[in-house]
This record gives C-alpha cells, structure tokens and sequence, in this order.
C-alpha cells in the first residue's frame, strides 16, 4: 500500500534526512521526500497499520529534523 | 512571504539596528566590563534563539552536524573570544544576523520558485458549478461531483472535470494540456477534457469521471511524481554527499585537534582557539544544501516547464536520457503522417476532375470501407444518395453502380481487367482508384497516407539537437515508407515490420549505440507499448486521453505535433547543462572556500557566503531552464 503526505520541511538537506529517517522506521518499504512538491510518498510492508507506522515515521523525523511537519 | 519569514525578517533589522547602537555606545569598562557582552546578548539572542533551540534538540537527539549546533557553536565561540580577550562582541551578533539574512534569502527563493513551476502546472480548478434537478447551479469542490452529474461551465473557467457536452457551443483552449494555443470549437455530443480553458460559450457537461481520474488531475500526478524517480546526477549527489559529510568533518576535527597539537609539539604557541575557529568555519562551509537542493530543483523546474508546452516527462531519469539521444527511432503512421487517407490526386481525368471525384463518392457512398470514406470526404457538402441505384460490391475490387443514369465503375485495377476496360496505371505510391464511366476510362484518384506539415522541420530540430541517426521504422510497404522518408530527408527505413520486427529493430539499434548515446522510439503509444518499453526513452504521441499510452511511455507528447520531439530534446539538454554548472559552482567554490578556511584565510563571513550564498546562486541558476 502506498500513501502520500504533505510534509513542511525547510532545508533540501533535511528533506533528505527525514527521507532517511523514515525508510529506517520499521514498517516502511520505502519512503521517499520531494522536496519540491513537499510531499512524501510511502509504501508500507505488507499489514503494517499506516496510521501506526507514520506516528513512529514523524517521530523519527523529529528525531533528525526538529523543525519537520507531517501532516497525517 | 508567509508568516514565519515575515517575522524572520523583522528579527533580523530589530537586530542589526540594536547592533548599530550598541556599536556607538561608550560601553567598554562599565560595571566591570560586564555591561558590554550582556547588552550584545540581547541582539544575538533576539535573531538566533530558534538557531540556539535548534542546536540543542539536535545534541539531545544525538544529531551531532546540525547546522544550526554550528552555527551555535561558532557565535557562542566568538562571544567567549570577545569575553576573554578580545572584548569584541560584533562578529558573534553580525554572523548571525548574516546567517539569519542568507537562510530567510534561501527560503524565500526556493519558495518562490515552486511557486512559479507549480503556476505552470495549475491547470486543475478549484470549484466546480454542479447543475442540480431544477436547473440551479451550485458551487462545488470537483470532489464532490459524481459521475454522470450535470456541471456548468461559463466562458472563461477551466473545465473542471472530464465530460460530454449536453448543451451549448464554445471555442476551447487547451494550451495547458498540450501546450497549443490554436482555440477549436466544440459542440453538443463532444468531448471535454479537465484544464481545457472554455473561451466563448456556456457549456453544459455530463461528467464521466470522478475528480481524481480526470485528464488534468492525472497529469498532475504524474509530473509531481517525475521528481521522485530520480536521476543518475541526483544520485551521484546523495552518493557524493555521504562520502563528503564524515570527510569534512574528519577534516575538520583533525585541523581542531592535530593542528594545533603538532604545533605544541614543536614548541611553538598552539593558538587552540583560533584553530577551534578555523575548524568550525570550515564546518559551516562545508554544508552540502546548495547541492542538494538545485539538481532536483533544475530538473523539477524543466519538468515543469516541458509540461507548460504539452511535453510530460515521467521522470528525472528520462529528462537525462533524452539529453543523450543520438538515435531516434520513429513509426511512420500517425507519428511523422496524418494517418488518416486522403485524397491526394486526380489523374488522367478526361472528365472535370469535380465530376469525378463526385462519381466516385457517390458510388461509394453506401460503404463503410476506410477508402470510401476517404472520397466523400474530398467532396464538399452532403451526398444526394437519390442519384446512386443498383449498387453492387465487388469485394476487394470495388464498386459498380449506376450514377445519374449512367452506369460506372470505381474501383482497384483488378475491376477495370475483369470489366474489360483499359487504363492507365499510376506511377505514384499509395491506393489507387479508378473510375469508369460508360465502358471507359476516365481517370483515377489517389489516396495516400500524408506527411504532417510540422514532420519535415521535426527531423532537421532533431539533426540540430545532436541526433546524427534517424531511423524510421513502419509495418508499410517500403515503396511507400521510401515516399515518405525521402519528403523527410531520412536516409534509413525498415519497413514491412511487424510489431515483435519493431523491438528487434530497436534492439539492434541498442547495441549499436556509441558510448552513452541513448535510442529513442517516438510511435503513436496505440500498439506500439513492447517498443515504448524496450528503448532508452519511449515518447508517445498525441496521447491526450490514451491511458494505454502514458502507462507505456516515458516521454508523452500531449498533441500529435512531431516538433514536440526536438523540443523536448534541447529542453532536456539545458536541463542537463544547468545540472553541470551547478554541480561544477556547488563543489568548486565550497572546495576553494574549504581550502582557504584551512589556510586560515577564510572567516566566518565566507563560510556563510559558501553555505548561503552558493545555494542561492546555484537556486537561481536552476529556475533559468
């Protein structure tokens, strides 16, 4: 399953980082950060909860980038 | 600007005017000298306590290269200097406030930028006006529209949403989905795609999809997701950047460390703090942003802009393949021709040519057969079927029939043998009709298949752009694969292929190619899909509604246009070359400001510049394409 989500990131770099930090976060099969369109696109693994899965995604984004948003 | 840098901003001149105060004021010595560093205080605390904040949630959780713990690092370094020693306080507070300036700066471009690129793609309305039973119009989010639901569309509003036309007549624009400008006109019983600008009429529609399977909402998607497929330069940046990052700050912890350490070894004053200095400089510099951020940005701004001229490009990657295009392989029905039959000629008439193409529309009249159609479309005006008895088909010969009173023949040269009648055949490629009245010839039209008018320069923008083969590739006879390749000036043609013939050809093609050259195969995305697939980059054309076509392509021409092709291949070009030149400013001026920084000629103004400076530079230099 595959879902988008708008996010509010300031830095290209960040992007990145947040892009790391969510394809580390169990539960993700791949993440990825446009930081153009701030959007970020992510495919869960199969029976993951996305609602459960993002909760853990934003908190790990926090992690490297204080100032990042997701809006879930 | 929005909020957040509004305020920014006014940060940033409430700082620099208290920094130009205090500079005036005679403060050195009052109460102990003490005075001093606590009114600079209030300044640096003002423009940088976000930075501060930051610094510290980035220590806690253990993200050590913050920029912003840098930053923090740097000024709260230099206040400790000024403390100590030097009792200057000024470049703590103005490399912040520089800081500050150059981040708000980067901000606010980058800002703009994706505003002016997502402008050229705003082709989706946000309102739709939904017609109730009673005949009402109501304001509605495309969202909210079921399909088969009546909508209204006023001259001058984007349509909202896929549909047939109920009522009404009006010229459309469709320029945002194919980038043409030429208005058509539309009546009741055609079809209307989402983003098509209605210019004259109020038109009444029958949708026939939901908002999000709509033609303008599924561009959208596409071009917003191209930027996710990444490139081969994007990567070598994420790769290079990995690398980069743990060097830099081995660097620099050796130039902080060993630097000074050496020098205590040989007995020489080891100067800790200007080493610090020098080693957190070099840190600032050493931020990668710049890079990072004006590769995508250059490619998602001629993504952009391909898409502002009815160009889709699905991705990043193909952008760059279609920059090295040196062999374009092309399907010669519907790609470089019309791919409908016309009437091209009459020959040998010894009758007025009128009369004989009305002749022959009229005895063809009652088939449905391609050819016929093709005849009575060379005729002005409706058929009076009332003149045509006693017709008789004569499968795959022709027609006979009885026109006016007299009887007549149109048909192959296989009629006019069995009939009896003598003719003369025709020199020219394409289907030939002959016509027979009374016993005898009277001359024969040729239908054939015709060259677009924009063909001819599509193949010389093509040469221009740096494609040295063009290859035509059709299932045609070769005599009239020739006809056509000659009006183009292309030299190679594989005709007399089928469909499974097209991929070997295009593989051959591909292990032809010359060091990183990429093939391209432009076909019409109907049945050419296993070709689109099997070349570096496919690009299907006139593809506006043909699902089949984008799902198989890389590159979708929204019109039929031919001259789209070089088009998109210089746009890719100029792409590419801004992608080197910001590549080649990024790493270059940070190399030099690095090396520099390590000689101890940099300071904290160029490490800002390197960091800041380089990326707006490099941001504006993406937004030319």
């Amino acid at each position: 399953m595959k879902k988008t989500y708008k996010i509010d990131v300031d830095c290209a770099n960040c992007a990145n980082k947040m892009e790391e930090a969510a394809n580390r976060t169990e539960g993700v099969s791949e993440a990825v950060v446009n930081f153009m369109t701030l959007k970020m696109s992510v495919s869960f693994a199969e029976g993951a909860d996305p609602k459960e899965v993002m909760s853990r995604v934003l908190a790990n984004c926090k992690k490297v980038e204080s100032d990042c948003e997701i809006f879930l | 600007m929005n909020n957040r840098q509004k305020q920014t901003l006014v940060r940033i001149l409430v700082s620099a005017v208290l920094l130009a105060v205090l500079h005036f004021l005679p403060l050195d010595g009052v109460w102990g000298g003490w005075l001093k560093p606590a009114l600079y205080l209030i300044p640096y605390i003002i423009v940088g306590y976000d930075i501060l904040r930051k610094a510290w949630k980035g220590i806690v959780n253990r993200q050590p290269l913050d920029e912003c713990l840098l930053m923090a690092v740097a000024t709260v370094g230099a206040f400790v200097l000024g403390i100590l020693k030097t009792g200057d306080y000024v470049e703590a507070v103005a490399v912040m406030v520089f800081y500050q300036t150059g981040e708000l700066f980067q901000s606010v471009a980058v800002g703009k930028s994706r505003r002016s690129i997502s402008d050229l793609m705003d082709i989706r309305p946000d309102t739709a006006n939904l017609v109730s039973e009673d005949g009402t119009a109501e304001e509605v989010s495309p969202e909210d529209v079921p399909v088969g639901s009546v909508i209204q569309v006023d001259p001058g509003e984007k349509v909202p949403l896929d549909g047939v036309i109920l009522s009404g007549n009006s010229t459309l624009n469709t320029a945002a989905l194919t980038g043409e400008s030429q208005p058509f006109d539309v009546g009741e019983g055609d079809r209307v795609l989402s983003g098509s600008v209605n210019l004259t009429g109020v038109l009444r529609v029958r949708t026939t999809c939901e908002a999000d399977e709509s033609t303008a909402s599924r561009i959208l998607e596409l071009v917003e997701n191209a930027s996710s497929r990444k490139s081969r330069s994007e990567a070598f940046i994420s790769r290079f950047a990995r690398i980069y990052t743990p060097a830099v700050v081995i660097a620099a912890a050796a130039m902080g460390v060993l630097a000074p350490l050496f020098l205590l070894l040989i007995g020489r004053d080891p100067m800790w703090m200007e080493w610090l200095m020098r080693a957190l400089t070099f840190l600032v510099i050493s931020c990668p942003c710049a890079l990072v951020i004006s590769i995508p940005l250059t490619f998602f701004a001629a993504i952009g802009r391909a898409s502002a001229n009815g160009i889709l490009v699905k991705g990043s990657n193909y952008l760059e393949m279609l920059a090295d295009a040196g062999i374009v392989a092309f399907d010669k029905t519907g790609t470089v021709t019309e791919g409908a039959f016309e009437v091209v000629g009459v020959h040998h008439a010894s009758i007025d040519e009128d009369e004989l193409r009305m002749i022959a529309a009229l005895a063809e009249s009652h088939s449905s057969h391609p050819i016929s159609q093709s005849l009575r479309r060379a005729v002005p005006g409706d058929l009076d079927a009332a003149r045509v008895t006693d017709v008789t088909e004569h499968a795959g010969e022709g027609v006979t029939a009885v026109v006016d009173g007299i009887p007549v023949a149109v048909g192959n040269g296989r009629l006019m043998d069995r009939l009896g009648i003598e003719y003369k055949a025709c020199h020219e490629v394409g289907t030939v009709v002959h016509v027979a009245r009374d016993g005898s010839f009277v001359g024969h039209i040729l239908i054939a298949d015709r060259v677009k008018p924009t063909s001819r320069e599509a193949v010389d923008g093509m040469r221009a752009a740096g494609v040295h083969r063009a290859v035509m590739l059709t299932g045609d006879r070769p005599e009239a694969a020739k006809v056509i390749a000659d009006q183009l000036g292309i030299t190679e043609v594989k005709a007399g292929l089928l469909p499974a013939d097209k991929v070997s050809a295009v593989e051959q093609l591909l292990a032809e190619k010359r060091g990183n050259e990429t093939v391209a195969f432009v076909g019409d995305g109907l049945n050419d899909a296993p070709v689109l697939m099997r070349a570096d980059v496919g690009i299907a054309m006139g593809a506006l509604g043909s699902d089949a076509a984008i799902e198989a392509a890389d590159v979708v021409l929204m019109d039929d246009n031919p001259a789209k092709i070089p088009k998109a291949i210089s746009l890719a070009r100029r792409c590419m070359r801004i992608v080197r030149e910001n590549i080649v400013l990024a790493i270059g001026v940070k190399l030099i400001c690095l090396i520099l920084s390590a000689l101890g000629l940099g300071s904290m103004w160029l490490a800002i510049f390197a960091d800041v400076g380089v990326m707006v530079l490099a941001v504006l230099n993406a937004i030319r394409v």
